[in-house]
């Protein structure tokens, strides 16, 4: 990479380097190859790195000859501060680490605390989470569609993707109360039933949804200048995708039919009929075409989740784990007793350890907790998909050029908090 | 040599036979011409982010002023009370010189642009028998505004931009050129009062024709090659902000970062005159009882929409792509245009 050379202070000349502001323009030789490579310092403040993704990249004219990306830049320590809080309290970290799918990584924690638990959500709380998480995939989508097409400079795209989201913000403020980090799905059920408004709600949004996606397409799909820019760009052999471990849109667009949601069902997703969406171009066109197919599919699992929204509890019926409805505090000492253990200490899981996968929008959203008898986690790991398809980029972008790059890195889909955590 | 017609013919106190009367009145016309264009600026930016908004659903800047009518205003005050830095490194000369170009150069185009203000009175600053060649000539001098703006900065993301812009160059100054060759050969002048004012006589029909009528060809690989030149949506490429961070753009600010925004709009808005006086017959009626001025206003706002119209809806094109846009299909066809035309005119005379 360029060192920085601090302006005002004179840097070693050479015949090779030119020295600016914070930057020296530092030409390279590669071996066995005569033109001169350019070094850039590709973010962290870039437009289009999704957050804080470093690349440094070598250019040949406007063509890549190298690539590696720094990550680190958002670092938050979320697993880390969840082993200092207990088990019910740690769900809030993890909203926040894929900031833009918080219900499915909640989805992800809770699941594995179950199971080490050994209980089950009930019916209701199950459907329930099944809709958060595909109103949350669908969210997650349209970001990506609109901040990729807006990358590639379709800026109305941007727009109309974000006018989507703003409704499943809705949808989330009415169940949760919180609008982005709801914290919804939590071990042993869910924190609230959903209201009669948030029913009608989704209801009207499941209706217009399609609409919508028809509008995304009607900009996009068929567009010669969005097709040449993203058909044949960062080809990902299938052997590579599985190589390198990708997951979800990345995988699926190279023609692999992999869904965890099929493949490994869990929350009784193997109940809904849809199809996982898989494309064969493994190309960005094809991830585009995954990703679009995906919401059009998200809504169909909305549509039966609704309309197949069981009665019944939202929450297991057990004091240990979850605390006594308000009214019981008022008539029984048992239930004063759950609650103030519960506040004080909470539960402990038994020893050992567990690791559990969703779907998420960017593909295998792992959780991996070690307990070691104790009310907190004796450590908590999440694999996250975005941290897992950035190993691809190198292979995607090599060879083409400085335009293509912010194609792949867009359809690569990273949230950056999910790389560092 | 002629004088602007912006006094009431005949001149009535012999200001144009003196000579020093003759150059005041071209001075007080250059004048008048840089405020209106610099308004007219200021209101294509307003026009192109109310248009967006209303294409994005959303409102566009609706707060300074009535419905935000002077956004610009307060947009140009804070941008002028910013620093005006320079990084260290750059070329101090051409640093400053690159914005001072693409301003001059947008401002010069104007001189030869002939404004109908009714249907008996034209302005103008020059009469020149070769505007239109003019015109390219001046134009093409922003490419180098950002070609030095990018290589002086010393920054890569703007030396990449600089890069770009001098290839985009390369590649649709031709077919510009080529595009409306047929139109000469049409009119027979490069005059632009000529090219406007271009009647015929078909049947019942006596009068200005737009030219699209008979070139339409000509006004496709035009505006293409237009849009091009202007560095818009979807040839944004030497700023292309989402990939170079603004390219030649990056490590300007304040009045000089201004100066480069400044040209591009009144290029922008001198294409659109351009093809209005070209293709749709300039300022001749058109809407039927409308002035002259604001029949030309009109359709130079419809052009203008268009330009919005394509930066709301298509992604960017990548620049080996639009090198091979002009030299594979827009130059092959505006050969073709001027040889097909020629033999047209030929074999109608």
């Amino acid at each position: 990479m360029a060192d920085s050379t601090p302006a005002g202070l004179s840097a070693p000349a050479g015949p090779m380097t030119e020295h600016g502001q914070g930057m020296t323009i530092q030409r390279t030789r590669l071996q066995g190859r005569d033109g001169d490579l350019l070094t850039v310092n590709f973010g962290p403040q870039h437009p289009s790195t999704h957050g804080v993704l470093r690349l440094i990249v070598d250019l040949e004219g406007e063509v890549i000859r190298g690539l590696k990306p720094v990550i680190g830049y958002l670092h938050t320590g979320i697993e880390k501060q969840m082993e200092a809080l207990r088990w019910q309290q740690a769900v809030v970290l993890t909203d926040r680490h894929d900031y833009l799918s918080p219900p499915i990584n909640n989805l992800a924690y809770a699941l594995a605390v179950e199971k080490l638990l050994g209980v089950e959500a009930p019916p209701r709380a199950q459907v329930l989470r099944v809709i958060m998480s595909e109103l949350t995939r669908l969210s997650s989508h349209v970001v990506w569609l609109g901040t990729s097409s807006l990358e590639l400079g379709a800026m109305s795209a941007f727009m109309y993707g974000f006018r989507e989201r703003e409704k499943v913000m809705d949808l989330n403020e009415e169940i949760s109360g919180f609008r982005m980090h709801t914290s919804y799905i939590r071990p042993g059920g869910v924190f609230a039933d959903a209201t009669p408004r948030f029913l009608e709600m989704l209801d009207a949004f499941i209706r217009e949804m399609p609409r919508n996606v028809d509008e995304y397409e009607n900009l996009l799909t068929h567009n010669p200048i969005w097709i040449a820019r993203t058909k044949g760009i960062g080809h990902l052999r299938p052997e590579d995708a599985i190589r390198l471990a990708a997951s979800g849109p990345m995988l699926r667009g190279s023609g692999i039919n992999w869904d965890l949601r099929q493949d490994r069902p869990y929350s009784g997703y193997d109940k809904y009929d849809w199809e996982v969406a898989v494309e064969d171009g493994c190309d960005c066109y094809a991830r585009y075409l995954v990703r679009i197919k995906e919401m059009r599919e998200s809504v169909k699992i909305l549509r039966q989740a609704l309309d197949g929204l069981p009665p019944g509890p939202v929450n297991i019926d057990d004091r240990k784990i979850l605390p006594p409805p308000r009214e019981e505090l008022e008539t029984s000492m048992e239930a004063v007793i759950h609650h103030f253990k519960l506040a004080t200490e909470g539960y402990s899981l038994p020893p050992g350890d567990v690791y559990v996968a969703v779907e998420s929008g960017r593909g295998e959203n792992g959780c991996y907790i070690v307990s070691d008898g104790t009310h907190k986690p004796r450590r908590a790991k999440f694999r996250s998909a975005s941290f897992v398809n950035i190993q691809a980029l190198e292979q995607l972008a090599l060879g083409s050029m400085v335009a293509d790059l912010i194609a792949v890195i867009g359809t690569a889909d990273a949230v950056l908090g999910d790389v560092d955590r | 040599m002629t004088s602007p017609v912006f006094l009431v013919p005949p001149d009535p106190f012999g200001v144009y036979s003196n000579p020093i009367g003759h150059w005041l009145v071209v001075v007080i016309a250059m004048v008048m011409l840089v405020f209106v264009l610099l308004t007219a600026t200021a209101y294509t930016v307003y026009y192109e982010r109310r248009v967006l908004g209303f294409i994005q659903n959303r409102p566009g800047p609706n707060r300074v002023g009535p419905m935000g009518l002077l956004q610009l205003a307060a947009d140009g005050l804070k941008i002028a009370f910013k620093e005006s830095f320079a990084p260290v490194g750059v070329d101090p000369l051409l640093y400053v010189l690159a914005p001072a170009i693409i301003v001059v150069a947008a401002f010069l185009s104007w001189a030869v642009i002939p404004i109908g203000l009714s249907d008996s009175f034209t302005y103008w600053v020059a009469n020149l028998n070769i505007g239109i060649l003019f015109v390219f000539a001046v134009s093409s001098m922003s490419a180098y505004a950002t070609l030095l703006g990018g290589w002086s900065s010393n920054n890569k993301y703007s030396l990449l931009g600089g890069l770009r812009a001098a290839a985009q160059l390369i590649s649709y100054e031709m077919a510009l050129g080529l595009s409306l060759v047929p139109i000469f050969m049409i009119t027979g002048s490069l005059r632009l009062q000529d090219i406007a004012s271009y009647s015929v006589q078909l049947g019942p029909y006596h009068g200005p024709l737009p030219l699209i009528v008979v070139a339409p060809v000509s006004f496709v690989i035009y505006f293409i090659s237009a849009v091009a030149e202007t560095n818009r949506t979807p040839f944004d490429l030497p700023e292309a902000e989402q990939e170079l961070i603004g390219g030649y753009l990056t490590e300007y600010s304040g009045l000089k970062f201004l100066c480069f925004y400044l040209g591009e709009y009144i290029n922008m808005i001198t294409t659109s005159a351009l093809a209005v006086l070209i293709f749709f017959a300039g300022w001749h009626p058109t809407f039927g009882f409308l002035p002259a001025i604001l029949t030309f206003a009109i359709k130079v706002v419809i052009v203008l929409f268009v330009y919005i119209w394509l930066r709301a809806t298509l992604p960017r094109l990548r620049y080996d792509m639009l090198m091979r846009l002009g030299w594979k299909f827009l130059l092959p066809l505006a050969i073709a245009n001027v040889v097909v035309t020629a033999v047209i005119v030929v074999a109608v005379s």
